[in-house]
């Protein structure tokens, strides 16, 4: 190899690095932002809700291939696909509740047209579905919360007296009435959104969140003894002590029954103190 | 510029304009036929074919799924059902036989735009190539792709693909992707001649591996007649494909465009007024048969 060929070689090599560096830096710091940009939008805003099994978000996002055959299928154009520059990660498929429902199709229609397993085919009774999870958010606006008569979205659950009861409870501002407590029950709310949809108020008190967002957790060493109780027919705690009332003379206490008795004592005429004796009569009168 | 000195000026003077751009506007009918069928539902009702370049239901049985997003999904961590991956194994085939980047040159939407932007280019006479790009630079943001995407577990790509984005866009609702159309359309025109569809796309990428070995080849199989006139070289999207076929560059001699990076586009038959050029499969790798043939008809 000659002097001025092995030169060119050495500025060919030292041009294929920096060419080599200069494109890898650019890319990479494409690829930053672009990573960065989908962990940023793959943060779901609280009120867009997925289709019926729609795996979890994080799985979602690798398996939802953005096609739309979900929103072409759905025969109530529930479902949208988020945009770009929406909040919604671009091209997946959500609604909101409160525009339009889902109208809980027996066929799953949605299901059925993806056609990568981002809405899970396994998915065969839309009882089943899981899509959010509806929180009465708002007790200070509710109108049943008021004592009143409302309950629009305890009529309209498609699962009425499993997804959502009615829980009677003392109305202690009028005294004699009851209140109508609306209250979600998890283990049958499917997150259609109908109640959030039906609210009558300008803004839903009741509305429909990600299950992750509506759903507290007790913690697992959690023990409620009253159930403890129940499962095992005899209480945990050996023996069960009756509880021994600290009274008066004379005075008696019926737990969860008549509540403080107390007996007529024959009134000693002329006591040792009188004035006792006095305040006691008047006591009695 | 002058008429005279436009590339196919030749040819449209000795075919006519049509004969000219036969092969382009075949192309672009194809492209707007294709949106057209996907609009039909949306716009009138009539759902022949549903979906989008991602994946499509066409007539409620055949699904055609998009391979390099189902390869993104696997590399985000997501193992797709049977029906996605027969479509992608038939979309697979299909370019295979026609030649991997004839989605880029017969089916992109993204090309309208891109062609577009080279014809204001050329319009406001801008010369030379503007913005260089090592030829490697698209692999590099191919692989990147599939990087972030397994590093995410999210086929983030198609959060800015601006070829999916402006199908998603047509059919459900742009949003601001169309800021991203536009940004490409004035890259193209001001800063980087070709620049997004020949240097930088990983769609494009992805389908030029794809299509290395596919069996439809455009050939310079009369390269004998060339004259230089360049302009095969003008209106190639990719004229670094023509020369080792048309200037017999390759060790075995094959007039064979053989460069998966060649979108069978058919611009070069177009304009060539030699008619150097044709379509024919890869395994066909005679050499100014066409020449032979027509002497010995005519003596």
């Amino acid at each position: 190899m000659t002097e001025t060929s092995q030169k060119a070689g050495a500025m060919n090599r030292r041009q294929f690095l920096s060419d080599t560096a200069k494109t890898a830096c650019g890319v990479s710091l494409f690829g930053l932002g672009l990573g960065m940009y989908s962990q940023q939008a793959s943060s779901l805003p609280p009120l867009a809700i997925r289709p019926p099994g729609a795996l979890a978000e994080d799985q979602f996002a690798s398996a939802c291939i953005r096609c739309g055959l979900c929103v072409r299928d759905c025969p109530y154009d529930t479902l949208k696909l988020g945009r770009f520059g929406g909040d919604v990660l671009t091209g997946t498929p959500y609604f909101i509740a409160r525009d339009v429902p889902c109208e809980m199709c027996e066929d799953i229609p949605c299901v059925k047209a993806c056609p990568t397993g981002a809405l899970d085919p396994e998915l065969d009774d839309i009882d089943d579905a899981r899509m959010g999870l509806a929180a009465l958010i708002d007790q200070e606006t509710c109108l049943n919360f008021q004592g009143l008569r409302c309950e629009v979205c305890y009529r309209i659950c498609p699962l009425i007296e499993d997804a959502i009861t009615l829980d009677l409870q003392h109305n202690q501002r009028s005294g004699s009435h009851a209140y109508f407590i609306p209250t979600v029950h998890s283990d049958a709310c499917t997150g259609c959104g109908k109640c959030e949809r039906a609210c009558v108020l300008p803004e839903a008190a009741i509305k429909v969140m990600p299950r992750k967002l509506a759903k507290g957790k007790s913690a697992e060493h959690y023990r409620l003894g009253w159930e403890e109780k129940q499962k095992a027919g005899e209480s945990l705690v050996n023996p069960d002590v009756e509880h021994q009332y600290n009274l008066p003379k004379g005075v008696q206490y019926d737990h969860g029954g008549k509540g403080l008795i107390k007996e007529k004592v024959d009134a000693v005429p002329f006591g040792g103190n009188a004035l006792d004796t006095l305040k006691q009569h008047k006591a009695e009168l | 510029m002058t008429p005279t000195n436009m590339p196919g000026a030749d040819r449209i003077a000795d075919a006519g304009w049509l004969k000219a751009h036969e092969w382009l506007l075949l192309r672009r009918v194809s492209q707007l036929s294709i949106l057209g069928l996907f609009l039909l539902g949306p716009l009138a009702g009539i759902w022949f074919v549903k979906g989008n370049l991602s994946s499509s239901l066409t007539l409620e049985f055949l699904t055609l799924t998009d391979p390099y997003v189902l390869l993104q999904s696997l590399f985000a961590g997501h193992v797709m059902q049977s029906t996605a991956i027969t479509g992608a194994l038939i979309v697979l085939a299909f370019y295979m036989l026609v030649g991997g980047r004839v989605y880029c040159s017969w089916v992109c939407p993204i090309n309208i735009v891109t062609d577009a932007a080279n014809w204001l280019r050329k319009r406001l006479d801008i010369k030379g190539q503007g913005l260089r790009f090592s030829i490697k630079t698209g692999y590099w943001i191919f692989a990147m792709t599939l990087i972030v995407a397994s590093l995410t577990h999210s086929i983030a790509w198609e959060l800015v693909n601006p070829v999916s984005m402006l199908y998603r866009g047509v059919l459900y609702g742009m949003g601001t992707a169309w800021l991203i159309i536009l940004a490409i359309f004035l890259f193209d025109v001001f800063v980087s001649r070709r620049g997004w569809c020949a240097h930088l796309c990983p769609v494009g990428i992805f389908y030029g591996l794809l299509g290395s070995k596919s069996v439809l080849r455009v050939t310079a199989m009369n390269r004998e007649q060339c004259n230089d006139c360049m302009d095969c070289f003008f209106v190639c999207p990719e004229p670094q494909v023509i020369k080792p076929a048309l200037k017999v560059l390759t060790d075995d001699k094959n007039p064979l465009i053989q460069s998966g990076r060649c979108t069978n586009c058919a611009r070069c038959i177009d304009v060539c007024n030699q008619n150097v050029f044709s379509f024919t499969t890869r395994f066909n790798k005679q050499d100014g048969m066409h020449l032979q043939k027509q002497k010995e008809i005519m003596p």
